[in-house]
């Protein structure tokens, strides 16, 4: 059955999903040994030139955005930033592969894939900044909540992709998790329910070569991590993570099979976290930096600037105007992100429930009495120090 | 497995600031160097040392093999330790934050905690988990849950809280040395609160169960645990002020309970607030003011009160500052035990 016949969401009828066939041949689940590449390859050729310009842009804006949010890290204005410098490329192809139906499940690393689908980049960062969990509506956006604990998104992805399918809306879920969250039970449970179900979901593994401190070694003894989808009946495929152009087309061929009804793909990105874990890791004590060098020669910013100006797409004006373009957004993120945000504390017993229990109701009235005394005192009296003091 | 408690003489001797976190550390380090079939596990805790360094030397001082990064994987960790104690180890696991250890919740509730038990006494499991938690430490979603309920709620499991460098020491060299399951939260707010302690010398082995008076008092009692007793002793002293004398217990140990330290405390004083940060309904303190109440009824002047963490789930960093007890509910409950019949 394909997807144009199943009934619209109106006329909702829950169809079954698609009968299990088994595979007899694994050959063509297997990934290339060999991550796929498109920059300085032959393959460029039949890039459309203005998805090349296009991924620039938004690498250069990305890029700009890592720095700009660890730098705010800095001056106090983000309680925390995971950033994903090095890994441009997955994030941004990601975001863009995707129709807007379509819905991104990302890993608390993935602020920069919210941001180039379309959020707002204050919104993406309010549970970094540490006002609210999450800043913004997913259902609006098609964008779940940045995912803290690991891989717990993952089995999210598979029912949702499967949901809309049941109610025959043309819908392809893509989740993202690091190399590290491969390891959780929820990864395996969630890639075998998705191959099972034939769900329409594509699983991006940035696989940036550390999990905090802990390399893929001590990760995984597979030949890759691409190769655990032919365990569970899908294929995986690798690919460089730093070629911006290799990511955006394997990811919107698994898109594609995804909506074409032929099921999940597990696509593993080979890519380098250039910065530390947060901005409060200490990368030193785990790595070398003659490592981190040899990476910063395979940039994925740099390698399509390179392609790019060599095939006389871009020349330095492009470039300055690219620049140009970050520049504006960084100042317009640091402006907005240095005014206080306006917080209710009542709001903590907003969202419990649907409706307050008696006992939040309490609650909230006590803490309404304590603001109110709060807001008397006198000057010099004001209990902003943590709300621990007399 | 026993360690010679050094002399209050010696310790004090060579005491000089120290952090909870080099206490831990410290006890680690002893009970692996004593016992060769103590082995660490978990995420980060080998090259990086754990991401709060409580396990900071110990792969470099006793090899990758008894101080192991393991995969990232909570249910793996805890159940493969099950594995390692069923052949004769010690396994200490550390699971990096406390929400990051639900995912190794079936194993803990349903082969750590029960394999004594099922097995009728064949075959108990000396493991010992470490879950730093609780909130005041500004993280992000999921990095400050106060778990201590669910583990409380699960027989079979020891759950053990210090709140005090020695004790951080004491009571992790114990729950290593103990043949059933502890679970040992450690409190991530204190981990760099100093005390005078000497790492060098070795201080006594606190055995599990016992809870400690860690400010005298007469008019009323004061009864807490891990982050909430810095919070108390703070309170304690401003509530001189209005004239109130208050005793504050230091539980240590939330499974077993010392019922008999609590409930001396509460007959002298006739009052009682039980605190902490968790959640109040369905949290630890009404566990604790029902003991009270079957134990003291004629002596309590006033209801067993709770201050606790709303009942919410933990909220963003800019907000935790209204959600944590902070001296003022604890001095506000302390004035409510002014009880009247009536009121
Ligand atoms: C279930 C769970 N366990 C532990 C953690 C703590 N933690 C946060 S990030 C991280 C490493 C993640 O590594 P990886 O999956 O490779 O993603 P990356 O950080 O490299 O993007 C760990 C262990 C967590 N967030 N969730």
């Amino acid at each position: 059955m394909t997807v144009q016949e199943l009934p619209g969401a109106a006329a909702y009828r829950p169809t079954p999903p698609p009968a299990w066939k088994p595979l007899t041949d694994p050959a063509p689940l297997l990934p290339d040994p060999e991550p796929y590449r498109v920059l300085g390859t032959d393959a460029v050729a039949d890039t459309d030139p203005e998805l090349l310009l296009r991924l620039y842009a938004e690498l250069v804006r990305g890029r700009r955005y890592n720095a700009q949010a660890t730098a705010l890290t800095k001056q106090g204005r983000l309680a925390v930033y995971p950033s994903s410098t090095g890994q441009e490329a997955c994030e941004i192809a990601a975001a863009l592969v995707l129709e807007e139906r379509d819905w991104l499940f990302p890993s608390y690393r993935d602020t920069l894939a919210a941001v180039a689908r379309g959020l707002d980049p204050v919104e993406a960062l309010t549970l970094l900044r540490g006002d609210r969990h999450t800043g913004y509506d997913p259902r609006e956006h098609r964008i779940a909540p940045l995912c803290t604990p690991l891989a717990t998104q993952l089995p999210h992805a598979v029912g949702l992709a499967h949901a809309a399918r049941l109610k025959g809306d043309d819908v392809v879920a893509l989740a993202m998790v690091g190399d590290g969250g491969t390891s959780e039970g929820d990864f395996h449970e969630a890639l075998n329910f998705a191959a099972v179900w034939r769900a329409p979901v594509v699983f991006l593994v940035q696989n940036n070569g550390f999990a905090i401190s802990v390399p893929l070694a001590k990760q995984t003894a597979a030949p890759s991590l691409a190769h655990k989808a032919v365990g569970y009946g899908m294929p995986g495929r690798l690919v460089d993570g730093n070629d911006a152009a290799a990511v955006h087309q394997v990811l919107s061929e698994a898109v594609s099979r995804a909506r074409r009804g032929e099921g999940p793909t597990l696509v593993e990105a080979v890519t380098y976290r250039m910065d530390a874990h947060t901005n409060a890791d200490d990368a030193t004590r785990y790595r070398g930096d003659s490592e981190v060098e040899a990476w910063r020669a395979h940039d994925p910013v740099r390698i399509l600037e390179r392609e790019l100006t060599g095939r006389r797409l871009l020349d330095d004006e492009g470039i300055e105007e690219a620049r140009m373009a970050a520049e504006r957004m960084a100042a317009g993120l640091r402006e907005r992100m240095n005014a206080d945000p306006v917080l209710d504390p009542m709001d903590l017993f907003a969202h419990v429930y649907a409706e307050q229990t008696t006992q939040l109701r309490e609650q909230a009235a006590r803490l309404r009495v304590e603001l109110d005394a709060e807001h008397d005192q006198p000057d010099g009296l004001s209990t902003d120090d943590g709300g621990a003091r007399r | 497995m026993t360690t010679a408690a050094a002399t209050a003489g010696e310790r004090t001797a060579k005491a000089k600031p120290a952090t909870m976190a080099q206490a831990l550390g410290r006890a680690l380090r002893d009970s692996m160097a004593e016992d060769p079939s103590v082995h660490v596990l978990g995420e980060d805790v080998g090259t990086l040392g754990g991401v709060f360094r409580i396990t900071d030397g110990l792969a470099k001082e006793f090899g990758d093999a008894r101080c192991t990064d393991t995969p990232l994987a909570e249910a793996g960790i805890l159940g493969a330790a099950v594995g390692m104690a069923m052949y004769g180890l010690r396994p200490v696991v550390e699971m990096q934050f406390d929400a990051f250890a639900y995912p190794a919740f079936e194993q803990l509730i349903s082969h750590v905690a029960k394999m004594r038990n099922r097995t009728g006494g064949a075959m108990p499991l000396p493991i010992t988990v470490r879950v730093p938690y609780g909130g005041g430490i500004g993280g992000v979603e999921h990095h400050s849950d106060s778990s201590e309920a669910y583990y409380m709620a699960t027989p079979g499991l020891h759950v053990v809280t210090p709140a005090t460098v020695e004790d951080a020491y004491g009571l992790l060299r114990a729950s290593i040395a103990s043949d059933d399951p502890v679970v040992f939260l450690e409190p991530k707010r204190l981990y760099w609160s100093k005390a005078d302690w000497s790492p060098q010398a070795p201080s006594a082995v606190e055995p599990i169960g016992r809870a400690v008076v860690r400010r005298p008092g007469r008019s009323a009692t004061l009864i807490t645990y891990g982050p909430s007793l810095p919070v108390c002793m703070e309170a304690a002293e401003a509530a001189v002020e209005e004239g109130w004398d208050l005793e504050v217990v230091d539980l240590r140990s939330l499974v077993p309970f010392d019922d008999e330290t609590v409930a001396a405390s509460v007959r002298r004083t006739g009052r009682a607030v039980v605190v902490h940060e968790s959640t109040g309904f369905g949290g630890p303190g009404g566990e604790i003011a029902a003991r009270i109440t079957e134990r003291c009824f004629h002596h309590l002047e006033a209801p067993v009160l709770r201050v606790a963490g709303f009942d919410i789930p933990y909220p963003p960093p800019m907000q935790e500052r209204h959600h944590l007890p902070g001296v003022d509910r604890v001095l506000d409950a302390v004035a409510r035990l002014q009880w009247e019949a009536d009121s």
